[in-house]
């Protein structure tokens, strides 16, 4: 089903995502403890980013393993 | 505090449903550790057989099962029997024009001898109601329920307080017109709500019915790629053809003239890539979620001791609480993409922004 190298691919499509994700809450965290009144608009902006990321990390994924 | 006053606490009450619910957990591991010290267990097999879809529904542990009906277009006519033909495991079913039997879980045509014959096997088309199909019924069935009685809530008490499941799917349709649908969509935002609310609850109900490990749920409808493809191509075309003018100039005709040769290909390519993304974001979420949990229960069978239990349980259960709020997210992530390409292209351009409340 799946060349020995495949997981490889997984994993490092799982630390760019990771890395991606980790920026985009932090500063999400950032910019809501500057502007705590704005929390709701910048959560929904926040979601939508980290699945934009999200997805290309998942694109790899299923490229990698099947 | 005497005996009584414990017995009748809340917090007993809450320990005796979970420890019903752990106990009712531990049978299956029970039944299939017997099997697994027959052959030697195969941690990938048996998440790749959990997530696929199934001729028969199990109930709880191995034995007791639902038989689903399987429905057969041969060259000669249909076939109409049940999945419950085909037990035991691997036994031949002699239908009126063929011979079947069951391998890894497809219909597949056979000789007397059990021998699978490929040649008629590609001419038998299996439109069988299996258990994803019964599980999507099953749901729709429940959605038909709650929004029913929500109505009829609205009909009989317009302009007061909702009451029951009314009160219920209300602040969710409000969350999903005023957070969703509203600011993403624009002005024009009524006219999607319908297709909005349909997929957010159809992916909600269906995710939530996967996580439950027994009867009714137990299937993998949202991991399933055709279902996440019939979604995202339900959202393409609705896309391009609410597509206003605006969004075919913008990708047709580039500012600058020489960038033509490169613009049109890309922006082809992204008419495209964004269902496929929504297709592939709502199937690897929901099958990693699931080959997840079962990895982590197989641990017990890989290390073949029972002492792996609890750590495996504990990270599997930490697993599951966060794969309840990914079941939430990802429907809410569907929409709010779908809300997202449904605005742009039906964004009107040049025109003073006007900020909708």
């Amino acid at each position: 089903m799946t060349s020995q190298y495949g997981p490889m691919g997984a994993g490092l499509a799982a630390i760019g995502a990771g890395i991606g994700i980790g920026q985009i809450g932090g500063k999400a965290v950032e910019a809501i403890a500057r502007q705590p009144e704005a929390i709701s608009k910048i959560q929904t902006n926040m979601i939508i980013a980290a699945a934009l990321v999200e997805g290309v990390a998942l694109f790899a994924v299923v490229v990698a393993l099947l | 505090m005497n005996i009584s006053a414990i017995l009748h606490s809340k917090v007993f009450t809450k320990f005796t449903i979970c420890a019903f619910f752990l106990t009712l957990g531990a049978f299956p591991v029970k039944v299939f550790s017997q099997e697994a010290k027959a052959e030697k267990f195969d941690a990938g097999k048996t998440a790749m057989e959990h997530i696929a879809d199934k001729h028969e529904w199990h109930l709880f542990g191995e034995k007791v099962v639902v038989p689903l009906p399987i429905i057969l277009y041969t060259d000669k006519g249909f076939e109409f029997f049940l999945s419950g033909s085909f037990n035991p495991e691997g036994a031949v079913y002699k239908g009126k024009y063929y011979n079947y039997s069951l391998v890894h879980d497809r219909v597949k045509v056979v000789d007397q001898a059990g021998k699978v014959d490929d040649a008629a096997t590609k001419k038998v088309w299996d439109f069988s109601i299996t258990q994803n199909i019964a599980g999507m019924w099953l749901s729709g069935l429940v959605l038909i329920f709650v929004f029913l009685s929500a109505s009829s809530g609205y009909k009989k008490r317009g302009g007061k307080a909702p009451k029951g499941l009314q009160s219920f799917v209300e602040p969710i349709i409000l969350f999903i017109r005023d957070d969703v649908a509203r600011p993403n969509i624009g002005l024009k935002y009524e006219r999607f709500m319908p297709l909005l609310l349909t997929v957010f609850f159809f992916i909600l109900i269906n995710n939530f019915f996967g996580m439950i490990p027994f009867f009714p749920g137990g299937y993998n409808l949202t991991g399933n790629i055709a279902v996440t493809f019939t979604l995202a191509f339900i959202i393409f075309l609705v896309i391009n053809l609410n597509a206003n003018k605006y969004y075919w100039k913008h990708i047709f005709s580039p500012n600058p003239w020489w960038l033509f040769p490169i613009m049109i290909p890309v922006e082809i390519v992204g008419i495209f890539s964004k269902p496929i993304a929504l297709m592939i974001r709502l199937f690897a979420n929901m099958l990693a979620g699931h080959i997840v949990i079962i990895s982590l229960i197989s641990l017990i069978f890989i290390f073949n001791t029972l002492w792996i239990a609890p750590v495996s349980v504990v990270f599997a259960v930490f697993i599951d609480v966060i794969e309840v709020l990914v079941v939430f997210l990802q429907a809410y992530v569907f929409t709010i993409l779908s809300a997202l390409f449904i605005g742009m292209a039906v964004e009107e351009h040049h025109e003073p922004h006007t900020e909708v409340i």
